[in-house]
């Protein structure tokens, strides 16, 4: 018995390598038969997709997942923006020469040590196939200044466009930018001198575009007009217009430039500003009261070059801008005769003033790697002449702020870092001499910011 | 008045009426030029040596959008960064977006790289997907259809002259493609290297493996040090080539082309990124011709 079994697990081991090789080869058939049928199947059904895939529409994705009402929320982009200054502690700044645009400003936006600058809350969205509506809210503490609120014409044709509501002027070129768009961390002493920091328009603004190759852009604005250099007047109708035309194109594939005209008429009633008067005995501070009419050209010229065009690692960017400004009316003078009895400007109220200004800056901004770049602006303004019927009466002092003749002058010099298009880090130097007999050097330090949807930034 | 007036006797001196079409890239404007012929006359916004992301709404192209009839544009918030002022300032109700003269490509194809999630600490990335679409031939195909339908829309009365047009581009395209994937089979499978992800649809279409990108997120300049800890992670999976654009910056690439001891391919990514590429199947001549060379 167990010699038997011995045999037959002799033979089966012997028959077996036989039998297995038989098998396997028949399974080996077997799957390969089935790999060339399902490659085949496969083969067929794959056509039989593309070929109905370009029939289905495919569905334009908006990445916003499900289409819901809240696809619907407008553009929302937030800009912060703060810096560290140091700069010398001047009581009243002002530029010596020239009105100060917010009045009478102590505090003024420009604080030294750390400070936060206004966060500005941009929402917009097209309102329907006609209208666009734009809002740019400026927040600080215990303010929510309203910076743009408008809509604008979508479908009007024609190359023309209608803008309704609070915008900033399309006057000269910096204007229409926000302060986070600057390539430095302040505004041009031209810009301080003839706005403040914007000139905004409550009102209407046309625009139209030439259908030529070479671009052409006439405008035209009607607005309130209660931004310096005019004032709130209480009155029906326009209190401020203007109109400015651009012209730009390009210069070969590398450089594009554009060139603008703008002129400002506007009135004011009754502007006050701070000045010295002419009293022997020591000069005191009175207030001096501006009425009549501002008038305001600006000549501006941009001009971008970066190789063929690819701004991404080297690129240079030119720009300055020209003004002049005329203002015609009286210049009133008014001090408490209580306090002051002795002042020249009581019994002289009134008299004739006239005033024309200029200045200019130009800067150049050179960006040498992906994330750097480094700029120089050169400003320099002119108080020009100015007769004024209380200065020569010796009412009040020339010799001191608004009505000293003067020319302020800086230098500036900046480097920043943008690791993206949404952060920056700017290092800033500046020589200041806009007031007179101080030499200021400033350092600035700022980062700017911007959350959200913050899509395009014009030329 | 006068200037007015010049303007318009310019204008109606101008010899017979061609559909006037601004193409944000050289791509667009050069397969609306296959399927147009003469009864177009296009503009394209940017050229083949310029980055799409970082362009300028220069007063030029105001100036062209104002008169144009149609867009064609990529879509996936590739030109957001200009084209929405472009096409505002121009005053042109024609070409805004929602208007048969509003045209983008990306809604025709399937998109690629689709973020899970939105998120800027991730970089520069599209809500919409990858929007280099035109490096995939076959996305042209769609995009040429889709295109050809909508100059017919437009300009009704040479609606023949376009599907004539599509008829005779997808015929050479198709013979032209048969051409490409032969010559590219060597391609397949290969691993690379590359400097931004431009090249996610050519990638999927050749069957290569895309096992990096030089960029550690979209539109962010890498470091040294990161590209030398690039070289080390990519090591493993033995990259053959490193690929960037034409107007890529040379220099990412050309470190880890040294660090890794592979050859760089600089591919012109558009009409005109290379002087070989004059049209659009020259482009994808050039760009399989550059990508086999070195493997072979």
């Amino acid at each position: 018995m167990q010699r038997r079994t011995l045999w037959l697990a002799a033979t089966l081991a012997a028959t077996a390598p036989a039998a297995h090789a038989d098998e396997l080869s028949a399974l080996r058939e077997e799957v390969a038969q089935l790999k060339k049928s399902y490659a085949e199947r496969i083969a067929a059904l794959e056509a039989q997709i593309s070929r109905l895939t370009p029939a289905e529409p495919m569905p334009v994705k908006t990445g916003g997942g499900t289409p819901s009402a809240t696809g619907f929320n407008p553009e929302i982009s937030l800009i912060l923006q703060g810096q560290a200054k140091r700069m010398k502690d001047v009581p009243e700044r002002g530029i010596t020469g020239f009105w100060a645009p917010g009045g009478h400003d102590h505090d003024g936006p420009e604080k030294r040590g750390l400070s936060l600058e206004h966060s500005e809350l941009v929402v917009a969205a097209n309102i329907d196939p006609n209208f666009r509506g734009h809002l740019n809210v400026a927040l600080l503490d215990g303010q929510a200044e309203v910076e743009e609120a408008w809509f604008q014409t979508l479908g009007l044709g024609n190359g023309l466009k209608l803008k309704g509501g609070r915008f900033l002027s399309g006057i000269g070129y910096l204007n229409e930018q926000h302060a986070h768009a600057w390539d430095f961390a302040d505004a041009p002493l031209m810009t301080k001198a003839l706005f403040g920091e914007h000139y905004a328009q409550d009102g209407l603004q046309l625009k139209w575009v030439a259908p030529t190759d070479l671009f052409i852009e006439l405008g035209a604005e009607a607005g309130r007009g209660a931004g310096f250099p005019g004032t709130d007047r209480n009155k029906n109708g326009s209190g401020a217009g203007s109109v400015f035309g651009h012209v730009g194109g390009d210069w070969g594939p590398s450089s594009a430039w554009r060139a603008g005209l703008s002129y400002l008429a506007t009135r004011a009633q009754a502007r006050s500003g701070h000045f010295e008067d002419g009293d022997p005995a020591g000069p005191n501070e009175v207030e001096g009261q501006f009425s009549g009419k501002s008038r305001t050209w600006i000549a501006d010229f941009v001009w971008k070059w970066a190789p063929d065009g690819n701004a991404r690692s080297s690129g240079f960017k030119f720009q300055a801008e020209y003004f002049r400004r005329t203002e015609d009316g009286t210049l009133a003078c008014a001090a408490d005769a209580a306090a002051l009895p002795g002042s020249p400007c009581i019994g002289h109220p009134l008299g004739a003033y006239r005033s024309r200004q200029s200045g200019f800056y130009a800067q150049g901004i050179w960006r040498f790697a992906p994330a750097w770049r480094v700029g120089y602006r050169y400003d320099r303004l002119d108080s020009g002449r100015l007769t004024a019927d209380l200065l020569d009466d010796g009412v009040l002092d020339g010799a001191t702020g608004a009505l000293a003749a003067y020319a302020p002058k800086r230098h500036s010099v900046m480097a920043d870092w943008s690791p993206s298009e949404f952060s920056r880090l700017r290092l800033q130097f500046a020589r200041d001499k806009s007031m007179l007999g101080v030499t200021d050097d400033q350092w600035t330090l700022q980062y700017i910011m911007s959350l959200g949807s913050h899509g395009a930034h014009s030329f | 008045m006068r200037l007015f007036l010049a303007i318009w006797a310019v204008l109606l001196a101008l010899p017979s009426h061609a559909l006037e079409v601004f193409a944000t890239v050289p791509e667009w404007a050069a397969l609306v030029k296959e399927i147009g012929g003469d009864k177009v006359n296009v503009f394209a916004a940017t050229h083949g040596m310029q980055d799409p992301h970082r362009v300028e709404a220069r007063p030029s192209l105001i100036a062209k959008a104002r008169r144009a009839e149609l867009v064609v544009a990529t879509g996936a918030e590739l030109e957001v960064g200009w084209l929405p002022i472009v096409l505002r300032e121009a005053g042109n109700p024609r070409i805004q977006p929602g208007q048969p003269g509003y045209f983008e490509a990306a809604g025709f194809v399937r998109m690629l790289d689709v973020p899970a999630r939105l998120d800027r600490a991730a970089g520069d990335v599209h809500a919409a997907g990858n929007p280099h679409v035109q490096t995939d031939p076959r996305n042209i195909l769609k995009i040429g259809e889709a295109l050809a339908e909508r100059l017919a829309a437009l300009d009704q009365a040479n609606a023949g002259a376009y599907r004539a047009g599509l008829a005779a581009f997808t015929a050479k395209w198709r013979a032209a493609m048969a051409r490409w994937e032969k010559e590219a089979a060597i391609l397949k499978g290969v691993p690379i290297v590359v400097q931004h992800r431009s090249w996610s649809y050519l990638v999927d279409w050749l069957g290569m493996k895309e096992v990096a990108a030089l960029e550690p997120k979209p539109g962010v300049e890498p470091s040294a040090a990161h590209l030398a800890r690039l070289v080390e992670q990519t090591a493993a999976s033995r990259p053959r080539l490193v690929v960037r654009a034409a107007y890529d910056h040379p220099r990412p690439a050309e470190w880890y082309s040294a660090e890794a001891k592979i050859p760089i391919v600089v591919l012109p990514f558009t009409v005109g990124g290379d002087d070989a590429a004059k049209d659009l199947v020259s482009l994808f001549d050039l760009t399989i011709r550059r990508l086999s060379e070195p493997l072979r």
